[in-house]
Parts: structure tokens; sequence; C-alpha cells
């Protein structure tokens, strides 16, 4: 389609930032865009950026919503920090986002929208289109709005209705930028609006007309860009968010133990895409209850277990605080279950749809008595999915309850998933007991791994009763025995720390020894690797060690520590992990790097600190 | 169907079955031992296997029931027995759940839960022990707690309005509510095998007596003197008769009941109301469940059975429709449904 003489730049990797108001169709422009880089070959990783509000006022601020993707060459490991490109469909969004541009970047707007009423609206006393506002940045001024309609004018459409369809000319831009096929958006047209040609039509006019618009102005017609696709394995892919993998890491753990999957759970924000992802595979014979709180939630996931189901509930902080007293009961009924904290910003109701990493402390000791849980953290959206089968087989081959960790930004975005064949994943053995067996006690361990046996009511031969009150080792009769309590407490405990025997040990990236250990956990894990990688670049010597398993730790963590002069912890808290670490590991000092504002930490500002540390300070 | 299936298991399954090896540690005296008799002379009579009865429970003195009984037990934690119940029945609808509980566990701590399972009308039996106090913690006030009754945290008489279990068992949407009175054994295991036989949740208050700390509260309808005159058991189809004499009778006046007296200004059988249970209707069951002394008697037996359908009848319904027709039928399906690329 290109007709004149232009250059074609070669990038490593493309940060792009689509933004409007709630009803500009940002979330689609932007997945329409990742489609794109799919078929490029790219590897990717999305971010949406929702209002907290539903519907907050139009054109305000406030009621911006925003879709990232940052695509490569290279390997992706997030949505990345400042965008190459931010498209704003009106003036608020460009107020809103402006920050999170790269100086030089560029800023495509529908200049149609800056309009005084508009303006007033987002809050500008002037502007910025004609002030100095933007002088850093290469700012494209696309009469977005007036072109829309122009380019489909004679199919007797109503206005309001085309104007719906401005995002997609703002699509058709960014694809003649970056040399995108427009058959993956035309394929979308025809299959969702199927019943309505008229619309499928008008949709692909206006893709088309904001490319060739692309390609007649020479501001942007002289550049283009080309993202070459990245060293990928061989392989089928899918673009996956966070919540859906883990949805699906479950299903999977469920098939491979033969396990009916139950989900009780309540809606919470920003965990309740797993709620509704489950809810629609009752093919699968998953049963899911909504439940009537936070506690039932959990009760009801209980009970399920104790009647023979691999049985999961999920939440995010305030919900894991209600749910506190019911995981003390699945430690003191040694049954399986996972308990899942899509983590957000807190205390309290805090920011609901903002990220942090502040439930590491209440998911290890929120609870009454000596009550321990194995903790394990997912590190990435696509990894969501082994996290969750991780989670599940620990908790059914070991018998107790398992909190899994992931957070706001692993949940809502979405990268580029290898999608594996289940006949690859390992095998799950839940210890059931066997009917009429003469030697099943209901507090009877196995030697090794210590757990009981899982005995499912409806099995002849297995009656028993088990509960809250302490329970006589081995018979599992209700104990107020001082010693026998001692025991208990020793096995519980003790059963969760032999779990280290059964994991992968840590690794590290980079070498093995040096300088400088970069020590994080969870969701941090891509930010980290890049800054790390940064820094490579620069020729400098620092290490990874990113931890998905929290408690029981790695057994070959302290070996690790050992090797390094500092070790730094950063984290989105106040400094959580740090101080489990310490406790376990008195003699390294470990200085800490945290940041709670709901945002993630930006690769840049991890090679700034890492350099500083490097340098002695 | 039910009853050759009764028939049948009736003469391999005894009492003895159902009791376990624990000492019953309730107080001598306690109503409970006259519910847990009854009980387990129940269960061989219900017309399931014995590895198929799960008796679940939340906290209180009621709550230690499970481990009187031998079956398969869940002694949960305080209010929460109605989603313990719920997560077992949903995960395996074979099993026949009961669950024990009282008036502080599913009235205060687990007012939630309970009403949730009543909505849901779970095939889950209820049987809800209400002695008017907190015993385990000895001796504060309960949600069911006469007002201005004097206890340990009312020591100038209780300041709420109680709650009636009936009117908020029915205003919950349940389908099935029987009343019952732990000094007839007779009666209370008639109840619980009819609850047991009815599709959906099946709640039974029985009126326990603590006899440690708030003795003789049920005392004014189930003491030998008075209880002619001061209860009534409905009865299906039968008229609302009630007395020493059996003279006295229910009749509706308006917008109300009123107790009446047959030969008294002009009263016959004819004016009497009869009971239907399985009026779809709430009204008159509310007003049934609610009389108490001294202007009527208390109602037992089973006031409200109505047919509906059962979240776990549905659940397993809407699974078996999406096994068959939906695409995706394993997680490799799954996996691969949708958008996929290949590199």
């Amino acid at each position: 389609m290109t007709s004149k003489a232009q250059k074609v730049v070669e990038l490593e990797h493309v940060v792009v930032r689509f933004a409007g108001d709630s009803g500009d169709g940002m979330q689609l422009t932007g997945s329409l865009f990742s489609d794109a880089a799919a078929i490029a070959g790219n590897d990717f990783a999305t971010f949406p950026d929702y209002p907290a509000e539903i519907r907050a006022p139009q054109g305000t601020v406030a009621g911006v919503s925003g879709f990232q993707i940052h695509f490569g060459h290279k390997e992706i490991h997030t949505s990345g920090d400042m965008a190459d490109v931010l498209v704003a469909m009106n003036p608020a969004p460009l107020k809103k986002n402006l920050m999170w541009v790269k100086p030089g970047g560029t800023i495509i707007v529908d200049n149609d929208t800056f309009i005084d009423k508009q303006l007033e609206k987002a809050g500008y006393s002037n502007n910025p289109l004609e002030d100095e506002s933007l002088r850093d940045y290469n700012v494209i001024q696309a009469p977005v709005s007036t072109l829309t309609k122009t380019s489909v004018e004679d199919l007797g459409l109503d206005n309001k209705m085309v104007l719906k369809s401005r995002n997609m000319f703002a699509l058709g831009i960014m694809f003649f930028i970056f040399n995108r096929k427009l058959s993956s958006a035309d394929e979308f047209f025809e299959q969702k609006f199927r019943a309505n040609p008229l619309v499928v039509e008008s949709n692909k006019r206006i893709l088309r007309a904001g490319y060739n618009y692309a390609e007649s102005i020479e501001a942007l017609s002289s550049i283009t860009y080309k993202v070459e696709p990245a060293k990928l394995q061989k392989g089928i892919y899918r673009n996956i968010t966070g919540n859906i993998a883990t949805a699906w890491g479950f299903l999977a753990a469920a098939e491979k133990s033969g396990r009916q999957l139950f989900l009780g759970s309540y809606p919470i924000t920003p965990a309740s895409e797993i709620l509704q992802e489950l809810s629609k595979h009752k093919s699968l014979g998953v049963k899911v209850l909504q439940a009537e709180d936070e506690i039932a939630g959990i009760v009801s996931t209980i009970g399920a277990s104790f009647a023979g189901s691999f049985a999961i509930t999920t939440t995010s902080g305030p919900g894991l605080s209600l749910k506190s007293e019911a995981i003390g009961l699945a430690v003191m009924t040694e049954l399986p279950i996972v308990i899942v904290d899509v983590q957000r910003a807190g205390p309290s109701t805090g920011m609901p749809t903002k990220s942090e990493q502040s439930d590491l402390m209440q998911a290890l000791y929120g609870r009454n008595g000596e009550a321990p849980c194995i903790v394990i953290a997912a590190s990435s959206s696509a990894n969501c999915f082994y996290y969750a089968f991780e989670a599940s087989k620990l908790a059914m081959e070991h018998m107790t309850p398992v909190i899994l960790l992931t957070d706001g930004y692993l949940a809502n975005g979405s990268e580029v998933f290898k999608i594996p064949k289940m006949s690859d994943l390992v095998e799950i053995k839940p210890p059931l007991a066997e009917a009429n067996d003469p030697e099943y006690f209901p507090y009877k361990r196995d030697p090794e791994r210590l757990n009981r046996k899982w005995a499912v009511p409806g099995t002849e031969g297995l009656r028993h009763r088990i509960g809250g009150l302490e329970k006589e080792d081995i018979y599992g009769h209700v104990s107020h025995d001082p010693e026998n309590h001692q025991i208990m407490s020793e096995y519980r405990y003790e059963k969760v720390q032999r779990v280290a025997k059964y994991v992968e040990p840590q690794k590290v990236y980079g070498p093995e020894e040096g300088e400088l250990l970069v020590v994080s956990w969870g969701g941090t894990y891509g930010v980290m690797m890049e800054a790390v990688q940064e820094l490579h670049k620069q020729g400098k010597s620092v290490s990874l060690a990113h931890f998905h398993y929290i408690n029981p730790l790695p057994r070959n963590t302290e070996e690790i520590f050992s090797k390094f002069k500092r070790i730094i912890v950063p984290e989105l808290n106040m400094g959580q992990f740090v101080l489990h670490l310490r406790m376990h590991f008195q003699k390294f000092n470990f200085e800490q790097y945290n940041k709670v504002q709901g945002l993630p930490f930006m690769v840049k500002e991890l090679v700034d600190k890492f350099n500083q540390m490097l340098e002695g300070k | 169907m039910e009853k050759i299936k009764t028939e049948q298991l009736k003469p391999t399954l005894t009492k003895e079955d159902f009791i376990s090896d624990q000492m019953v540690k309730w107080c001598p005296g306690c109503g409970d031992h006259a519910i847990l008799s009854a009980f387990q002379k129940v269960l061989p009579q219900v017309g399931v296997k014995k590895e198929d009865v799960v008796v679940v429970s939340g906290i209180g003195c009621s709550s230690r029931f499970p481990y009187y009984v031998k079956s398969y037990g869940f002694h949960g934690i305080h209010g929460r027995a109605a989603a313990l119940a719920s997560g077992i029945k949903i995960s395996n609808p074979e099993l026949m759940v009961w669950m024990i509980t009282g008036d502080g566990d599913s009235l205060a701590i687990g007012g939630n839960h309970f009403i949730h399972l009543l909505r849901r009308n779970l095939d889950i039996n209820v049987m809800l022990f209400n002695n008017k106090i907190y015993g385990l913690t000895k001796g504060q006030f309960s949600p069911t707690t006469p007002t201005g009754h004097r206890t340990k945290s009312s020591p100038q008489g209780t300041i709420e309005h109680p709650f009636n279990v009936g009117e908020l068992a029915i205003g919950a949407q349940g389908t099935f509510f029987a009343r019952a009175v732990d000094t007839n054994p007779k009666m209370m295991a008639e109840i619980m095998l009819e609850a047991s036989r009815h599709s959906g949740t099946s709640l039974i208050e029985i009126m326990q007596n603590c006899v440690i700390f708030n003795d003789k509260i049920h005392a004014e309808f189930t003491s030998r003197e008075t209880r002619d005159d001061s209860q009534i058991y409905l009865e299906h189809g039968k008229p609302m008769l009630f007395g020493k004499e059996n003279d006295k009778g229910i009749v509706l006046r308006g917008t109300r009941l009123e107790v009446v007296k047959l030969g008294q200004d002009g009263i016959t059988i004819d004016d009497i109301l009869v009971h239907d249970k399985y009026q779809w209707e709430s009204g008159i069951h509310v007003l049934l469940a609610t009389m108490e002394p001294p202007e009527y008697p208390i109602a037992v037996g089973v006031i409200r059975s109505i047919s509906d359908f059962t979240f776990d009848g549905k659940m397993e319904a809407i699974i078996k429709e999406e096994k068959e027709k939906g695409k995706i039928k394993c997680v490799d399906d799954l996996l691969n449904s949708g958008k996929t690329w290949e590199i």
C-alpha cells in the first residue's frame, strides 16, 4: 500500500498506549492491536488501565480508560514503563497520560475534540495543542472525528453510531505506522457484527481511512517502524490474562487429579474474573457457588474439600482478612484447599483497582494460633497457570491449605502464553483413603510427607469426624491433652516445611556470585528481569533471585545469599518479604527498596537504584 | 419409591449403627440428649446408606452433636455450619446432610449463611436447637431471648427484639419449617423423618431446654400442667384444635388469627382453620409460626412444606446439560479454544 519512498526503522521493542473515555472502546482497540502483534510474531504484554468508577463522567480525567501494550523482537517481561506512542482520543486522556509518555515520544490526538467544552471538562485552561506544553513531543493532530464521518457518509448510518468507531480510525493509523496487516481486524469485524453487514463494512472502511490518512500525511508517512518477530519457541500460542490463566490452572489440576473442581467465592476486585471464568466451564464439571460473603466462600470450599472435591476460593486483600478464621479451620482439619489472593493496594478498601504486594504478612501469619500455610506466588500473567496448578498439587498431595498470591497487575495484564499439552503436565496424586481400610485413622500420617489421608464421605468403612477442636494424634478424637497439642502443632509445622523437599530449588539469573543480588518475589518479576538485563547490557555484574516459594522457602536459599556482597529486596510494600528473610536468615544484611503508590516499579528507577548500589552508595 | 427403599434398609440398620464411641458430655438433664436419641433412632429409617450420612455443625452446645453420631461428621466454626453443609451438598448431592445448629450459631454470628441456605433451598436438613440463651459461653442472651429477659449480659433485661425462627425462615424463602419440643421424642422423630424426605432445606426448630442457664424457658408450653392449653400440634388436613378437652381452636378473623372455643358464640368445627402445610402462599404459615402464649398456643408440627426447585438439583442439571452440549470436553480443548497462533 505504500507508494512514497519511506524510511522503515527497526525497533527492538515499543510501548504503545491507547487512551480515551470509558465509552471510546480503548480496550477493544488495544486488543485488536495486540492480535496484530501476535500475528506478526512479536512477544508482548499488555495492561488495561480502567477508571475505578464504572461510568465516570464522560470527558473528565476520572473517566479515562487506557490500554498499554509492550511488544518486541526481544523477550517482553512487562507491559512497559513509558510509552513511545500515545493515542489520545480526547483532551482528558491526554491530560491524564502525558506523564507516561517518553520525552520525544509521539502523541496522536483527535484534534476535533479539542474544543472549549471538552477542554474545560478535562481541566485545561488553555488548548495544549496551541500552547507550548507539548513542544517536547512529536504531536500528530488528526481530524479523526471528521474523517471517520466522511469515510462512511454514503452508508446512511447515524452520526452517533459512526463516531463510536473513531477508535478504528486511530487503530488504522497505528497499523500503518507499525506496518501491520489489516486482516486480523477485518476478521474480527466479520465475526463480531456478522448479523449486520453494514456495520462490518463501516468498520472496515473507517480502519482503512485511518491507514490511508497516515500514509498521506508527511509527518507519519516519512517514517514507519518495524518490529521483527521475537525468537519464541515453536508451538501454539495465545494471549492470556493472569486471572484467566489462574482459572485454567485450576481446571488443569482438577483434570490431572481426577477430582471435581469446586469454587466458593464472593465477587471482589480484582479477583472476580476467576469466578466468572470458572462459571463458564460447567462442561468440564466445575461447580461454582457464588457465596453470600467471603466467609461462606471459603467455608463452603472447606466443606466441598471434605466431601472430596478439589476446592478453591478466590479473593483479594480485604476478603483474605475475612477468611482468616476459616483458613485456620482448613489447617486444623488438614484438608486440601487453595486460597487465591489477587492482591490490591490497601489497607481496608484501599485502592481496589491498583496493585501492591502488601498481603504477604497476612498470608503468612494472619491467623490465630500456630497455623502454618504453604504460600506461593505467581510472577507473570501467563505463569499464573502453572502456579495455580502447582498450588493445587501441593494442597492435594500434602493435604493442607495453600495460599496463592497474584496481584492486580498480573490478573488484568496479559501476555503471550505458549499453550501446554495436558499430557506434558505432571501427575497429581491425592492420598485418598480406600474403602474399608482397617488401618485408616483420621490423623494417621504418611511418614515422609506427614500428610493424613483424604477419606471422602460416601466411602464405606471410613466414617469419621473432624473439626476445629484440637485432635488427638492418629485417632482424631477431640483432645485437650497438653502434650498432644505440642505434637500436633509440630506436625502441622513440619508438614509444611517438608514441602521444600518437593519443590524446585531457587534459581539465580546472572552470575552465581558477585557484588549485588536482587531478591524479589511475585508480580515484580518482569520489571526486575528487564532491569537486570539492562544492567548486564551495561556490563555490570548483578544477579536476580526471584522467589515463587515463600513458605517454605527453597532449601538452597541460604547458600545463594551467602555468595553475594550486597542483597537488595525491592518490594511494592513497606518491606514484608525482607522481614520474612531477616527472620529466617539473620546473618545477612538485607537492604530494602520499597514503593507503595499502587503503581509498579519502573525499569528505569530500578536500574538507577542498582547502579547506585554498584557504585558503593 | 422412597418407601420401598426404606423398608429394604430397615432390617439392616439400627440405632446402634449411629452411636459413636465418644462419651456424651452435655449436662445431665439437657434437652440435647433426647434430640440425639431421637435422631439416632430416625437415621436407620431415612433410606440412605450409613456412609452417605453427613452431620455438620457450627459452634455451641448443640454443635457437639456430630461427635456423638457415628457418621461422617464435621464440627465447624461458629456460625458457619450452613456454609460448610452447602459445600458438602453441592460437592456430592448423593450425601444426606444434616446440619445441627443453635439460636446463637445460626441467628447471630451465622445469620447471613442461614438465610442464604434457605433462599437457595439446598437439600439439607437443619435442626436448630433454640434454648434462647448462649449456653457454651455460660449465659449471655441470644437473638431469640425474650425482650426484658435478664441474663449475664443483660442484667437490666434485654433491650432487643427477638427473632421468631419460623418467621425469619419463611421470610428467607424457606420451603420447610417445623417446630418440635425436646420433651416429645416421638413427635421429634416423626418430624425428623418428614424433614429427611423433603426436597429442599428442611428446617426444624427444636425448643430445647438449657437446664443450667435458662431452665424452664419453654416450660409454659412443655410442662405437663400447662402444655395442652399452650401448645397446638398442627397436622396437615386437620382442623387446628387444642386444649385439654380438645375444644379450643384457631380461626381467621379479618387479617389475624384468634383462639376460639367450640360451642361458644356459635362456633362449630366448621369455623376452625384446617391446616394446609403445602399452601404456597406463606401468610397463614407466618401467622401460625409467630403465635405465642399467653394469647395463643405455640404451634408445633410441620407448619410449612412446599415443593420448589433446589440449588443442588439445578446445579446437577446444568452440568449434565453443559457436558452434553458444551464444545469444551477437556482442558486441552479449553487451552486451544478461541484465538491462537502458531510459531
